[in-house]
């Protein structure tokens, strides 16, 4: 929670205000049964007909300023919640985008999802209630204690005796539910999971006609969830039957107690009977309070989730060479260069062994090999994704762990094998954002071919695209993300295996059009078909996270056994007809 | 605007509200019992709790002769049975939210269930239309608030009307003049609440619908994270982020706003009526009309009268904010199904598995057809391969194959019956297949690749895992068969899906193979690799194989080659390459 502080305090001197607002308020609600007191004990028996319209009027005025008082400090309450809400969601999101890829592999997207969403919504929630009835609730109690207090102290004790009993089963039920309400979010966590999943392979599902399976499935969820939500419930609503209790047996105490004082002649029977007329403010006021504390418990669990990403190590940092000056670039090194790069996901098989080459600027590598065999492991090394176990990755001389971020990724152009379309125009697709120009966009769907289909949808480079750019075809999403790749001639483009789509003739007119347009571009290319990367100046053949074999296709077609073998398989076909 | 004035859509609108709220009620009377077993459970709790005023009158009258003269005896005796039914209304309160928790999950979970079936139900169309944080929304944050309307809100109208009507005569009883000053601040109240109410409503909607967007939007770019990291457009993305969580923010806010007002406003006019009845009852007492004791008594019981009318302002703005989460939620139930099977329709049972297209012209939109009269005839057991440039709506007649979609017209058969009229089900499970788009789901790989066949042994699994070579990879996870796979499988390489899905294709029994671009993630050495299982899968079924690789295509006992939305040539390879036209130039790009 101490995070959460940290978002209330630049509004502590606008909370104050409503704060203050909000005790003005509330003490001219008090003072509306005191008027009445007044009213019928004093005035009326004296039959002084202006002094009850008088001390009416009072009274209307008091009503008055108690709903302005109340409305403002409401309204500024909300104003309060839903800025901090603001700002914590806002670095919430910024947190989670620099989250490393194996942090979020580790929190999963639903749960980070659900922590963006439900739990800031919790939190939201309960800072508004907070200031609505964090004010009012003490000041009811307080105020109804000490005019208590000064009609008989010692039946007051009585009741005050009763609180360190109140204080701890409150506090007791809190401390036990916020886990319970962990738990409870885990499990809405798991329910969101299904739910995605099952979206997403929704026409898998319907093929296998499992759709009765994963009803079932959901249904294990939905219970799991359901039984987690009694849980809590249960132990949560104990507060208030356990509150009623307490606070009534201390009652009938005070009566007993009364009793022997009255008899003793050191209380009056009038006493005793407005005693239990304030009773009630103090026990609405308790009611309040531990309303305020199951919804801080739900808060605290929300805000535990929050922190637990907010707080989050930031992994993969940019390093600073020992003397604290900036890495600079290295006249005539190789423009990308693997110097025995190791790397394992889980730390216990290396997904890649030892790899190492150096690529110069405008050349091509291609990169071919096994499903499985390293190929896009090796892409996320070079995009730092990940950080290799050892070895080095160089570009232009410089070890991309001291290069800055924003350097960094303005030299790539990237179309991953898991392509992102959103729902937006094509256009705005392609830009993804960048300070590029409509003129390189367009000049970007022509190399990546992709200018032709645009031109027939509807609205040409606006059309809008559905979610995940579900009204196009395969082959013309990869046509758009390696638009996107090749928009605003980067330094280096990277297309992984995004061409697998596309029939062989408009692959063909791509490679050319590659080769033509983008000559002092370094191009990274992975991909399964050998004509792909057939005319590479360094092609890496790769096997089980190692290079087996390195060099250009005439080289490999006679010293690897593997690379000709896959030639054959591809190209062979034909000289036999 | 006065009754009178309504428009038509005024009071249609108004009776859609009713609907609404009778079908949340709806829900409820499926557990009569418990809801009975709830009323009664609160009446006894509340009479146990009214009780206690009387006795500690009475316990007090005891005390009253004063000093020296105090009857202990009764004084104790009506303490001690104070005490009993303040514990016993506890106990009861207590059972009460066990009971109410109890239904109102109830509630929920099948709410979730009817949703979740919901989707099982809707058109594939659905999800390309609606973002999936959003369909989560509904099912979180949505049903959640209808629920904690539920729990509450009805046991509370409830006790508040027992309230109101008992302190409603016991005051026309004690002075019927006095009531009076209601008839002044309880319309007051009425034309307030239904003011704001209709102010409010469409704000707690757009609450609603603002956090739904925000989780759609959330969920499309956690999706992407990792090309946004390689595009570092992180700063881009949080700025978009940041104009989504303002709209979801402001959204609240205004809801807010409005609702801040009703609170205090209803504790005013009840305070009003506070001051009216004070001044009024001490006129009313100057001109001998009324007793001291008895203006007292009335404020007593006037102030128990206005406590639920307060409540009754907080229970509105809930159901407001239940009401448009229901709503969202209703209309997700109700959005139109994939069409139901013919009450006639026929289950297919072990078909042969010709397949045949008709004429078959389809478009996804209205304005733009995508297939232009498509025939072609799959004999049983033979291989069909549909090659063409991409977009020409190859994918497309897969589709209507498995009824993803329906044909605007045209006809397909499978072993001579339109499909149209054999149920989904028995469709389905003619057909297997691996498609492009590759989806594992949270759950161990044996349990992946049983996923097509239900009580497949560990032996089949390694099997077919086996025959599509990537048992040697399952066997080198620390956990085998038993690795359970997370958040889409996301350190399986591409390949890897495509080949665990295919061992998934090799255990169920179908007459019928679709292959969607199923190996082209795979590497063409793992391809020949696992072409004697490729072949051993479609041995004896009909297969409709879509590829670009055309060397996989080169076998079909039939090609047919689409080009936008229409077949544009038919026959074998050596046909085809024969001809010299459209198919010879694409197979022969391959080796520029």
């Amino acid at each position: 929670m101490r995070t959460y502080f940290k978002y209330l305090k630049p509004f502590l001197p606008r909370m104050s205000v409503g704060l203050a607002i909000k005790f003005a308020g509330t003490i001219f609600d008090l003072l509306i049964p005191v008027m009445l007191k007044i009213i019928i004990d004093d005035v009326v028996p004296k039959g002084d007909e202006r002094m009850i319209y008088f001390y009416g009027g009072i009274m209307i005025v008091c009503s008055v300023l108690a709903v302005v008082g109340n409305i403002i400090a409401n309204r500024m309450a909300s104003r309060v919640a839903s800025e901090s809400t603001r700002l914590l969601r806002h670095d919430l999101f910024v947190k989670t985008l620099y989250l490393s890829c194996a942090q979020t592999d580790r929190f999963t997207i639903p749960s980070l999802e659900s922590r963006l969403t439900s739990d800031t919504y919790n939190v939201h929630q309960f800072t508004g209630m907070m200031q609505r009835m964090g004010v009012r609730a003490p000041i009811l109690l307080v105020g109804g204690l000490v005019i208590t207090m000064v009609l008989d102290p010692v039946l007051t004790l009585v009741l005050v005796a009763t609180l360190p009993f109140l204080g701890a089963s409150v506090f007791y039920i809190a401390k036990k539910t916020v886990p319970l309400y962990r738990k409870q979010q885990s499990a809405t966590d798991d329910m969101v999971r299904t739910v995605r999943e099952n979206i997403q392979g929704i026409r898998v599902i319907k093929a296998l006609s499992k759709t009765d399976y994963e009803r079932r499935r959901f249904d294990g969820v939905n219970r799991a969830l359901m039984k987690r939500e009694e849980t809590a419930g249960l132990v949560v609503s104990a507060t208030n039957p356990l509150m009623n209790f307490f606070l009534y047996v201390g009652l009938t105490v005070v009566i007993v107690i009364g009793a022997f004082r009255v008899n003793a002649g050191l209380s009056k029977v009038g006493t005793i009977i407005s005693f239990m007329s304030y009773f009630t403010y103090i026990l609405n006021a308790m009611l309040s309070v531990t309303r305020m504390f199951t919804t801080y418990s739900r808060c605290s669990a929300s805000m535990g989730r929050i922190e637990e990403v907010l707080s989050a190590e930031a992994e993969l940092p940019v390093l600073m060479s020992p003397d604290g000056e900036e890495t600079e670039a290295v006249e005539g090194a190789p423009h990308i260069r693997f110097d025995s790069v190791t790397f394992s996901y889980n730390g216990k098989k290396d997904n890649i062994k030892n790899v190492s080459f150096d690529l110069y600027r405008g050349q091509t590598l291609g990169i071919i090999g096994a499903t499985g065999s390293g190929k896009t492991t090796l892409i996320s090394l070079l995009l730092r994704f990940y950080d290799p176990d050892s070895g080095k990755i160089e570009i232009d001389g410089r070890d991309i762990r001291y290069v800055p971020r924003n350097e960094l990724y303005e030299k790539f152009g990237v179309a991953l094998q898991s392509d992102f379309l959103f729902a937006d125009t094509i256009r705005e697709n392609i830009r993804f954002g960048r300070d590029i120009s409509d003129g390189e966009i367009d000049t970007a769907t022509v190399y990546a071919q992709a200018s032709e289909f645009i031109s027939e949808k509807e609205g040409g480079a606006d059309f809008a695209l559905a979610i995940k750019g579900a009204n196009l075809s395969g082959g013309q999403k990869q046509r758009l993300l390696i638009s996107r790749a090749l928009a605003g001639t980067p330094e280096i483009v990277i297309l992984d295996d995004s061409s697998s789509a596309l029939d062989y003739k408009t692959d063909a007119n791509l490679r050319a059009a590659i080769a033509k347009g983008f000559g002092k571009t370094t191009k990274i290319i992975v991909a399964q078909r050998i004509s792909s990367i057939m005319s590479a100046d360094l092609i890496l053949v790769m096997d089980g996270g190692s290079v087996i074999a390195a060099g250009t296709d005439d080289e490999l077609r006679s010293s690897c056994d593997i690379y000709r073998e896959i030639a054959d398989s591809q190209m062979g076909g034909a000289i036999l007809d | 605007m006065t009754d009178a004035k309504k428009t038509p859509a005024e009071t249609a609108a108004k009776r859609h509200k009713m609907k609404m709220f009778f079908r949340i009620f709806g829900y409820m009377f499926e557990h009569k019992v418990l809801v009975t077993v709830a009323v009664i459970i609160m009446l006894s709790s509340n009479a146990f709790a009214l009780a206690g005023p009387y006795l500690s009158g009475k316990a007090i009258k005891a005390i009253e002769p004063g000093i020296g003269k105090v009857d202990f005896g009764t004084v104790l005796f009506y303490c001690a049975l104070m005490a009993l039914f303040y514990a016993l209304s506890s106990a009861l309160s207590y059972l009460l939210s066990v009971t109410m928790i109890h239904l109102s999950r109830s509630i929920v979970a099948r709410m979730r269930q009817q949703v979740f079936d919901k989707l099982m139900r809707l058109p594939v169309g659905f999800f390309d239309k609606n973002q999936t944080g959003d369909i989560i929304s509904r099912m979180s944050y949505d049903i959640d608030t209808i629920n904690a309307s539920i729990s509450t809100d009805l046991l509370q109208i409830c006790s508040s009307i027992i309230t109101i009507v008992v302190s409603l005569v016991m005051m026309i009883l004690i002075s019927p003049l006095l009531v009076l000053v209601f008839v002044v601040t309880i319309p007051m109240s009425v034309l307030f609440t239904r003011y704001k109410s209709k102010k409010i409503q469409p704000l707690f909607r757009k609450r609603s619908a603002k956090l739904g967007e925000l989780n759609g939007y959330t969920e499309e770019i956690l999706s992407g994270h990792r090309t946004i990291k390689a595009y570092h457009r992180e700063e881009t993305m949080i700025d978009r982020f940041d104009g989504r969580n303002d709209e979801s923010i402001d959204a609240y806010y205004n809801a807010d706003y409005q609702g801040a007002m009703i609170g205090p406003t209803v504790n005013f006019i009840n305070n009003l009526s506070l001051s009216l009845i004070s001044m009024f009852g001490g006129v009313l007492y100057i001109g001998g009309m009324i007793h001291l004791d008895a203006i007292s008594t009335f404020i007593l019981y006037s102030r128990r009268f206005s406590g639920p009318i307060n409540e009754m302002a907080n229970i509105i703005s809930e159901l407001q904010s239940a009401a448009s989460a229901a709503e969202r939620v209703f209309r997700l139930l109700d959005t139109e199904e994939e069409p139901a099977d013919a009450p006639d329709a026929m289950v297919l049972v072990s078909p042969r598995g010709e397949v045949t297209a008709e004429n078959v012209r389809f478009s996804y939109t209205r304005d733009r057809e995508i297939l232009h009269g498509i025939s072609f005839e799959a004999k049983a057991g033979k291989t069909i391969a549909i090659v063409g440039p991409t977009g020409s709506g190859k994918t497309t007649v897969i589709n209507l194959l498995m009824r993803f979609y329906d044909q605007d017209s045209g006809k397909i058969c499978i072993d001579g019956f339109d499909t149209l009229g054999i149920t989904r089900e028995s469709l389905c499970r003619a057909y297997t297949m691996v498609l492009q788009d590759t989806w594992l789901f949270g759950g161990t790989i044996a349990e992946n690749i049983a996923y097509g066949k239900e009580g497949a042994t560990r032996e089949e699994i390694v099997n077919a895992a086996k025959a599509a070579m990537i048992d040697d990879y399952i066997e080198g996870l620390p956990d085998g068969y038993d690795t359970v796979l997370t958040e889409d499988g996301i350190n399986l390489s591409k390949g890897q899906k495509q080949l665990l899905t295919i061992a998934r294709a090799m255990l169920p029994d179908c007459s019928v193979l679709i292959l969607d671009e199923a190996t082209s993630n795979v590497d063409s050495r793992t391809e020949i690799r696992i072409q004697s299982a490729m072949a051993k899968l479609m041995e004896g079924k009909t297969s409709i194989v879509i590829a670009h690789r055309l060397s996989t295509v080169r076998d079909a006992d039939m090609i047919l080659v689409v080009r936008d939305g229409s077949i544009i040539e038919r026959g074998t390879h050596d046909e085809l390459l024969a001809v010299r036209g459209f198919y010879a130039s694409l197979y022969n790009s391959q080796f520029s």
